[in-house]
């Protein structure tokens, strides 16, 4: 029963022809169908698909797998020994990455390692169509990730009026031991802290009555 | 007639048959797809999902016939043709251009009734014989929609054979005028209801209403089987829809020249067969008893007004 309340409500129309106008409308909008395999879908930035490996910026320092909350990072390496590059100089060691794999049937794209990576060698790249029939496939090695590389977007664009990258305003510091006079008195502290003023009470205090 | 002419006419009313319910099928998928800000089938055959039915129709061919233990084995197997040939027969009746049907005879217009009735009974054998309670309740809740349907659809066909003085719906839709679309306006509403409800198509779709009686009674059914039974749905609403076609928009009657005629019945016919899909895709189910109502408190008198208004008419000689 239509009472005199639901007509103000549907605006006078009786529902019956509201129901056929509100789907006559629609069907002359454009769909919302996101045609997938067809058509790449938008994803907003920071998309986290993969994780991509820059093997060359790798010191196998282990952080990563350290911090990895559910241990899916593996890493192997060893030492090698570089020869003194002067005579009767000393011998240096450097650590070269043997294996670099990633779990993903056990990953939960967290994102730690990419943060915790403290020489940007792990990057998150958009790519999301890695998916395998057996779920063992899915451990993958140094040269997959590094594959994705090139997948990987460049950083998106700061912020209006943010502050400078740390990595900029290191490089636009003067280097150390300028050699003038003083030049490392000019260079500015490495880190600013506000300095801590202990407030000595202005008033003292007060009596008890 | 030669034996030639009516394997022809017969082959022409089968492709027929077969080809105008796919259409509607195609279109129905189409435009509730973009009714609901969907594409609908987009893959089969290639162009926007063309073959879609035809897919599913090789699906169903490979499906199992299956037949419960319980069900009345002969009564089940052939309800589905029940259901279908009726359809076949009305379609073969329905004049598409001047002169042109595949089977032209004197009282079409009853023909057409009582086959489409026939039809309804298919759901009602299937009903019966599934050994399903929800079949069953399906069938009983077809049975008192075509009890109370059937009357409106007589009536208002009732008179548009009084107005026009036949019972062949050729020679009505000869007769037919612009005029009537003012005239019968009454009688065409009634007549539309009525067919959607008698096809058990939404808003009218008791039968079948999938949150209550799973599928009514085409529950136990699968396959081939199945298939018919979707089929002879759609044929209804081309059965349906060239009907109101003829009797109500004039068949071929249209500004271009009269070769063309067929070509304005078909037209016609496919737009009633949107407007009903329309309707399914925006309105919700009906519950039982106000579908009772609806056909007895609304159709039944405005179909007696509408039959007393063309009798007064035709008295007066309009």
């Amino acid at each position: 029963m239509v009472t005199a309340d639901d007509r103000g409500r549907t605006g006078g129309l009786p529902g019956v022809l509201k129901g056929l106008a509100t789907t006559a409308r629609t069907a002359l909008r454009p769909t919302h169908t996101a045609e997938y395999p067809d058509v790449a879908p938008s994803l907003p930035p920071r998309s986290r698909g993969v994780i991509a490996l820059l093997e060359e910026n790798c010191t196998s320092c282990m952080l990563c797998a350290r911090e990895c909350p559910d241990w899916c990072i593996f890493i192997d390496s060893h030492k090698e020994t570089i020869p003194a590059p002067t005579p009767g100089g000393r011998e240096r060691q450097r650590n070269v990455l043997d294996r670099f794999a990633i779990d993903f049937s056990l990953c939960m794209y967290c994102g730690i390692c990419v943060e915790v990576c403290p020489f940007d060698a792990l990057h998150w790249s958009p790519q999301f169509e890695y998916a395998e029939t057996d779920i063992r496939d899915l451990l993958h090695e140094k040269e997959r990730l590094g594959a994705w590389m090139p997948t990987v977007p460049p950083p998106p664009a700061l912020d209006e009026r943010s502050a400078e990258p740390a990595e900029v305003a290191a490089a636009n510091r003067p280097a150390r031991g300028t050699g003038l006079v003083g030049g490392g008195a000019a260079r500015p502290p490495r880190t600013v802290r506000p300095k801590v003023v202990r407030e000595q009470p202005s008033t003292p205090p007060q009596d008890d009555p | 007639m030669t034996l030639l002419e009516a394997t022809l006419r017969a082959v022409a009313a089968l492709a027929a048959f077969l080809v105008l319910p796919l259409l509607v099928g195609q279109a129905e998928h189409k435009v509730m797809a973009h009714m609901q800000g969907r594409l609908g089938p987009m893959y089969a055959g290639g162009f926007h999902g063309w073959a879609q039915l035809v897919a599913d129709g090789v699906k169903f061919v490979q499906k199992e016939d299956i037949t419960p233990r319980a069900a009345d084995r002969w009564v089940f197997r052939l309800a589905p043709a029940v259901a279908l040939v009726p359809y076949l027969v009305a379609l073969a009746l329905v004049p598409v251009h001047p002169g042109v049907a595949a089977v032209d005879v004197p009282g079409s217009l009853v023909l057409v009734l009582a086959a489409t009735s026939v039809g309804a009974l298919g759901t009602l054998m299937a009903g019966w014989s599934s050994a399903n309670k929800y079949s069953l309740i399906g069938g009983l809740r077809a049975a008192a929609q075509l009890v109370s349907y059937e009357l409106p659809i007589v009536l208002a066909l009732a008179s548009v054979a009084l107005a026009g003085g036949s019972l062949s719906l050729a020679v009505l839709t000869e007769r037919w005028s612009p005029l009537w679309l003012l005239w019968q306006l009454p009688g065409a509403v009634v007549f539309l209801v009525a067919a959607v409800a008698e096809l058990q198509r939404p808003p009218f779709d008791m039968p079948v209403a999938d949150a209550e009686l799973v599928m009514g009674a085409w529950t136990e059914y699968t396959g081939l089987r199945f298939a018919f039974f979707l089929l002879s749905e759609y044929a209804g609403i081309v059965v349906m829809s060239l009907l109101f076609a003829t009797l109500w928009l004039g068949g071929w009657h249209g500004p271009l020249p009269d070769a063309l005629g067929w070509l304005w019945t078909l037209l016609k016919g496919f737009v009633v067969a949107l407007l009903v899909i329309w309707v399914r895709v925006a309105w919700p189910r009906l519950r039982e008893d106000q579908l009772q109502r609806l056909a007895w408190l609304w159709l039944v008198p405005l179909a007696l007004g509408q039959l007393l208004l063309t009798g007064v008419g035709v008295v007066l000689g309009w």
